[in-house]
């Protein structure tokens, strides 16, 4: 009964919060638009028109890894480590770009050739631009078409002209619209500071839950290790015991981190209001999370599972022709399938929720329909609320398949010959 | 359009998977060391402890049920002694009455023997007894009655000699 008012008085705080976050949003995108239209002229490009709420740019925005984390309307600095070739190593706090809360945290300053758009650092090309720190006027997106695809070319506005920016280079060699710029960013960004929290209180509580079993010998567990312990014994008895036989013990501690730094992170990213992190829900971090599998799995791999890999024991030598490429790949496709089922399923909630509050303001016409607005709110919050509590559900699911499946690759590598 | 330029959980970047690397390693190797091996630790030991409680109980059950069987065959034993016990005490006691009563029926037997013997010795006595006062009286009477004739006091005495020896041994004859 209680549960079910927190329930409603939070799903209600969350979208009267978001009402007001959004209506701060379209003051930004407003912001942006007069320069955007301004530089038609001195552009090549065609220009892109952003009058209505534009729901895709709010929920991509939402879901982003951020070099500022900002609780409510507290803007929390975050240390900036900037690597170019040219320049070398920037460190700087992201305040220095003073990014605006209420403005999309667009920064009103660059420095050193950096700047801040929408909570993410840039680079800024061009040789006459300052070095130091220096007031900018404002961002200016250009869409072009190049080679018969859109491109989106961002522009920072200093002094009347326009400099090109760079995004972060990120190593997907442009499949996913990345690439190597030059610009590489260590900084200990939101979904980073995410990480060490949830890293810290995982091992607070976990540290406190093994210290309670020295003091409180005999006892039976009480408080949170009543919630900690049958989770941790589940995971061992039918998790890492089934699959991986007698040697469970070895890799228990890998298995058990996994889950529950994937639980923690996916709980973590369900709370509203506090930095709104999709860290699981980005594919940097399954992709290292995955990688830890794929090693893991393949060093500790024996000489039976390498025989099974490469020359299937028992199947005509025809076979093995087919069987051994399919094999082979098998062993990248486990850890990518690992990968991405879990940025997937965490990426879509995020991005579902957001958009069903979104709506609110699509239907709303960005709080000039005030009854429609009302009107929309209702269900809403409904769909938000049933996707909240999916999510949570999602996120034991996917901690739960990502060990599961770790594991039983695991056990796959460690097996005994038995024929 | 969409703006996609900033859709970057998509984006594979180095920094955030220096970071992921980074942090995961430290928090594998601290959660191993510091609280998965002592929380393994120490529920294996729950464990052997709880398993070694309830062999223990198991076993005082088992040595409750002998005991117990111990107890029921003592109590049978003692029930059995106790019944063999009354039995021979109330044989005894019987015998013992029976004895008794023979043995005063031989008292009695006895006594009345005696009291037999007792009578017929005063029986002698008396007739003895009658017999001399028999024979003083005859005397007397005899006396009386032969007074005159009697002259010669010791022929006479001698004939009541004769006379009362062949009474007596007529007397004797009866008897």
């Amino acid at each position: 009964m209680i549960l079910g008012w927190l329930k409603g008085g939070w799903s209600l705080l969350l979208v009267l919060g978001t009402m007001v976050a959004y209506g701060q949003h379209e003051g930004a995108l407003h912001d942006v638009l007069p320069e955007a239209m301004h530089a038609e002229e001195g552009g090549h490009g065609q220009e892109e028109h952003h009058g209505d709420f534009d729901l895709a740019a709010i929920a991509v925005h939402h879901i982003a890894n951020q070099n500022h984390y900002v609780i409510g309307p507290i803007g929390i600095p975050l240390p900036c480590f900037l690597y170019t070739s040219e320049d070398g190593w920037t460190v700087c706090m992201s305040s220095v770009f003073g990014p605006d809360v209420s403005h999309h945290f667009n920064g009103h300053y660059a420095y050193r050739h950096y700047v801040m758009y929408g909570g993410t650092v840039y680079r800024v090309v061009g040789e006459d631009f300052p070095d130091g720190k220096v007031e900018i006027e404002g961002f200016v997106v250009k869409a072009d078409t190049v080679e018969g695809s859109d491109k989106e070319q961002l522009f920072v506005r200093y002094r009347g002209r326009l400099y090109p920016l760079v995004p972060k280079s990120t190593f997907d060699a442009g499949l996913l619209g990345g690439g190597i710029t030059g610009f590489y960013d260590f900084s200990i960004s939101k979904n980073v500071v995410g990480m060490f929290v949830v890293a810290a209180l995982l091992f607070w509580l976990f540290r406190r839950m093994a210290r309670s079993y020295e003091s409180e010998e005999g006892m039976a567990p009480r408080g949170i290790n009543m919630l900690l312990e049958p989770i941790y014994e589940f995971i061992e008895k039918d998790v890492v015991k089934p699959f991986l036989g007698p040697k469970w013990e070895k890799y228990n501690p890998f298995l058990q981190s996994v889950f529950f730094f994937i639980l923690g992170l996916n709980l973590f990213g369900q709370i509203p209001f506090f930095g709104s992190l999709n860290i699981t829900g980005n594919l940097t971090v399954t992709m290292a999370l995955a990688l830890f599998t794929f090693f893991i799995v393949n060093l500790s791999g024996n000489r039976h599972y390498w025989q099974h890999v490469f020359w299937m024991p028992g199947v005509p030598s025809w076979v093995k022709v087919i069987l051994t490429p399919v094999e082979f790949l098998s062993l990248f496709i486990k850890p990518t399938t690992l990968m991405f089922r879990l940025f997937a399923n965490i990426l879509s909630g995020h991005l579902v929720l957001v958009i069903f509050v979104g709506l609110i303001f699509v239907f709303g016409k960005a709080g000039e329909n005030t009854i429609a607005s009302l009107a929309s709110a209702v269900p809403s919050m409904l769909f938000s609320m049933f996707m909240m509590a999916l999510e949570l559900l999602v996120a034991l699911i996917q901690a739960f398949v990502f060990t599961i499946l770790s594991a039983s690759y695991l056990g796959s590598a460690v097996e005994e010959a038995h024929h | 359009m969409i703006v996609l330029y900033s859709f970057d959980p998509i984006k594979p970047d180095f920094g955030l998977f220096f970071w992921t690397v980074l942090t995961f390693i430290v928090f594998w190797t601290l959660m191993a060391k510091f609280a998965f091996r002592p929380i393994a630790n120490a529920l294996k030991k729950r464990a052997t402890m709880i398993q070694e409680a309830l062999d223990e109980a198991k076993k005082a059950r088992k040595e409750m049920e002998q005991l117990k069987a111990e107890n029921e065959r003592l109590l049978d034993e003692a029930r059995k002694e106790r019944a063999a016990l009354l039995k021979e005490a109330k044989e005894s006691g019987e015998k013992l009455i029976q004895q008794a009563r023979e043995k005063a029926k031989e008292e009695a037997s006895k006594i009345l023997e005696e009291a037999h013997r007792q009578i017929e010795k005063q029986k002698e006595e008396v007739l003895k007894e009658v017999r001399q006062q028999v024979g003083t009286i005859i005397i007397d009477l005899v006396e009386k009655i032969l007074h005159k004739e009697l002259k010669s006091e010791e022929a006479h005495k001698q004939l009541i000699e004769e006379r009362l020896k062949r009474l007596e041994s007529n007397a004797s004859n009866f008897n």
